[in-house]
């Protein structure tokens, strides 16, 4: 089980992250059980969302690049998880518990930005009325606070994309941003694990 | 797209009179257009939605068995839907007619997990700070994060809920993107015992919870009954699948369709004969098709479908508290209200959730066979339909596989398009009550928005990428000419744009 202070366990999901306990805990917690194997597992501190369609052309820059991620091993020292999925959700917020940071990446459709990558700290924020199912990633962070979990510093990558089409393969602009993007994500996530040790 | 330094429009001041490129570059934006009688008022709406477009080139020339897979990625909120619906499709094609019961058992968790999350999604997240915090409340508090402030617990228990339905659904699919839990023939794996467990125990207090919001839904709408029975209010048929003997059921069943005061139309038809029933009319402003009932013809043979059909189209909802509810619900008599979608749905999440734990119950989920193999000699012609109650209603995969075991041909009726004319009857009946015959107004807005949430309709089917999900709403008087066009940003900004 996972609650708003970091404790953790449940069986992996996703991309192969940790556990996803239902419960936010805080005052009047509810209880719950815990879904998963019931072995008890740690939280790691740095986690990446990535967002996207796979089949859905620059869509999948943000999947693509937590499989560059992943190949490059960078969950191998257990403090680093990767998590997938099509878009921003309201339950998203619960994945921010007892994070130290966290790196949402998804592909941006603003044209002038096709091919290159902006990495920006993020703050929670109330989001606006839905005509989207999705959320942004500020609005993530606002719902987590709002249900009693403070959230973690945040940054928000955003890789320019050019062309969505579904079936389409990642275009020519998306793929440089790709290959910018990774190398941001890396060295975000020194400086986050630079930062822990400064700190320890 | 936008020139952001445009200057202010002098008749709005929260407007601002800006230039735009053609919006037809923008996907996954909701787009209506208003068009005006000579004495300028509303006619006709036509809301354009994004739809699957390029599905078919995307599936056709695939092996059937990648097919329930890919077919995930069409849609980032319903995927289970897609993932089943296929499955069942390819099923009928091979010849298959029944899965084994832990297949059947594992699959139901999935489908009622899905309806369930999906259902307290669209309550919590998009439809209750219209009810909590009302229509005209100011849009940047109108969210969920307004409605956790305002009602902290309510917002909290809409995350948890849509959290173990999304659980249920990884469990059963083994991801949470991109399962595959089901396969042509059967599933791929068992619930494992100790998932279940947890989940069985968690199970009455999402029930409760779920009852809770069915009360919620009910007071929220009895706030100002005037306005529910008005909103975008019009008398349809619905269609639905139901069980043979005319119970509610979301996985499989036959199609019955039921007229606006209640009485069958159609019932007990098998859904493998969907095109003998359903045609779909097309219109040269949107790539969006029009189905309607080929009996009654395209001015009559339009119907609804979703949450608030499939309580009228059922004789009785399988679970104790949910029909319970449901009579309630009935009580005065067929329901038009656009609205009263809400309280439907809200009743349906509770059903499902009763569903949930009654499957939970089951031993199959944990043990037995799993799959069975495609009949010998295979089917000559090898094509089948496959039709699941989706969150947001019918939904038809049709596909037919070739001698090379690719996909020569599919079809496919998302529930947003089953709703397509009723949306936009939805829309027109709420611009004609609240267009001044003027000028575009962020209230005006404001209803548009609530009368087509009410349907819940798949906006973000397409790429959902940073910046994709604006609403446009534009005017067309009686010559022709554009009178006013109006976009709103995700992030709640309006521009008013050259006319």
């Amino acid at each position: 089980m996972r609650d708003v202070n970091g404790a953790a366990a449940g069986d992996g999901s996703g991309t192969g992250g940790a556990g996803d306990g239902l419960d936010v805990g805080g005052a009047g917690g509810d209880g719950l059980a815990e879904p998963g194997d019931g072995r008890s597992r740690t939280v790691a501190p740095l986690l990446v969302i990535a967002v996207g369609n796979p089949s859905r052309g620059d869509d999948a820059l943000g999947p693509a690049l937590l499989d560059r991620l992943r190949d490059a091993h960078v969950e191998r020292a257990g403090d680093v998880e990767l998590l997938l999925d099509f878009q921003l959700q309201v339950e998203h917020a619960l994945d921010l518990a007892g994070r130290r940071a966290v790196l949402f990446v998804d592909a941006s459709r603003e044209a002038a930005l096709a091919g290159t990558v902006s990495l920006a700290r993020i703050e929670a924020d109330a989001g606006t009325p839905g005509t989207s199912h999705a959320l942004s990633a500020p609005a993530v962070l606002g719902i987590a606070r709002r249900i009693g979990s403070a959230p973690p510093p945040s940054w928000q990558m955003a890789i320019g994309g050019r062309a969505f089409g579904l079936g389409e393969p990642l275009s020519g602009a998306g793929s440089a941003g790709l290959e910018r993007g990774v190398e941001a994500a890396l060295g975000w996530l020194r400086a986050r694990r630079t930062e822990t040790r400064a700190d320890a | 797209m936008t020139d952001l330094a445009a200057e202010p429009a002098p008749a709005a001041p929260a407007l601002r009179r800006v230039a735009i490129d053609p919006l037809s570059r923008v996907e996954g934006h909701g787009k209506v257009t208003l068009l005006l009688d000579e004495h300028d008022r509303v006619r006709q709406a036509r809301l354009h939605i994004v739809e699957f477009r390029g599905f078919e080139r995307f599936i056709v020339g695939r092996p059937y068995w990648e097919v329930p897979v890919m077919v995930q990625r069409l849609c980032g909120i319903c995927p289970v839907s897609h993932h089943l619906a296929a499955c069942k499709a390819i099923e009928v094609a091979l010849g298959i007619t029944a899965v084994p019961r832990s297949a059947e058992r594992l699959r139901r968790l999935m489908h009622y997990a899905q309806i369930m999350q999906s259902h307290a999604l669209h309550f919590f997240h998009l439809s209750s700070p219209d009810l909590l915090l009302g229509f005209d409340a100011p849009a940047a508090r109108r969210n969920l994060a307004g409605v956790a402030a305002a009602h902290p617990e309510v917002a909290r228990r809409g995350v948890l809920l849509r959290r173990f339905g999304q659980e249920v659904i990884r469990m059963t699919s083994g991801k949470r993107v991109h399962g595959t839990g089901s396969v042509p023939g059967g599933v791929n794996r068992h619930l494992e015992p100790a998932d279940r467990d947890a989940l069985r125990a968690q199970a009455p207090q999402m029930i409760d919870w779920c009852e809770d919001a069915v009360a919620l839904a009910e007071r929220l709408l009895a706030q100002d009954e005037d306005t529910v029975r008005r909103f975008g209010t019009m008398r349809s048929s619905w269609m639905s699948i139901v069980r043979p003997d005319g119970a509610m059921e979301l996985y499989d069943g036959v199609l019955r369709v039921r007229d606006a005061d209640g009485r069958t139309l159609l019932d007990g038809a098998d859904v493998q004969g969907y095109l003998g029933l359903i045609e779909e009319a097309v219109e040269p402003w949107t790539y969006m098709k029009f189905p309607y009932l080929r009996a009654l013809g395209r001015e009559a043979g339009w119907y609804r479908v979703g949450p608030l059909a499939r309580l009228q189209t059922c004789d009785v909802v399988p679970t104790p508290r949910a029909e319970a509810q449901r009579r309630r619900f009935l009580a005065a008599g067929p329901v038009h209200a656009t609205l009263a979608y809400h309280l439907a749905r809200m009743i349906e999440m509770l059903h499902a959730t009763e569903t949930l734990a009654d499957l939970l119950e089951d031993d199959a989920l944990v043990a037995g066979e799993r799959t069975v193999d495609p009949p010998r000699p295979r089917p000559a012609q090898r094509a089948g339909v496959g039709v699941i109650e989706a969150p947001r209603g019918t939904l038809i995969h049709h596909y037919a596989i070739g001698d090379d075991d690719l996909v020569s041909d599919c079809n496919l009726i998302v529930s947003t398009t089953h709703n397509n004319h009723a949306m936009n009857e939805s829309v027109r009946a709420v611009a004609a009550d609240a267009f001044d015959g003027r000028a575009l107004t962020p209230a005006l807005l404001d209803r548009i928005e609530v009368a087509v949430r009410a349907y819940d309709p798949c906006l973000s089917c397409a790429t959902h990428a940073l910046g994709s999900m604006p609403l446009e709403v534009r005017v067309v008087d009686a010559r022709g000419e554009l009178r006013d066009a109006v976009l709103r940003h995700d992030d709640g900004r309006l521009e008013r744009c050259a006319t």
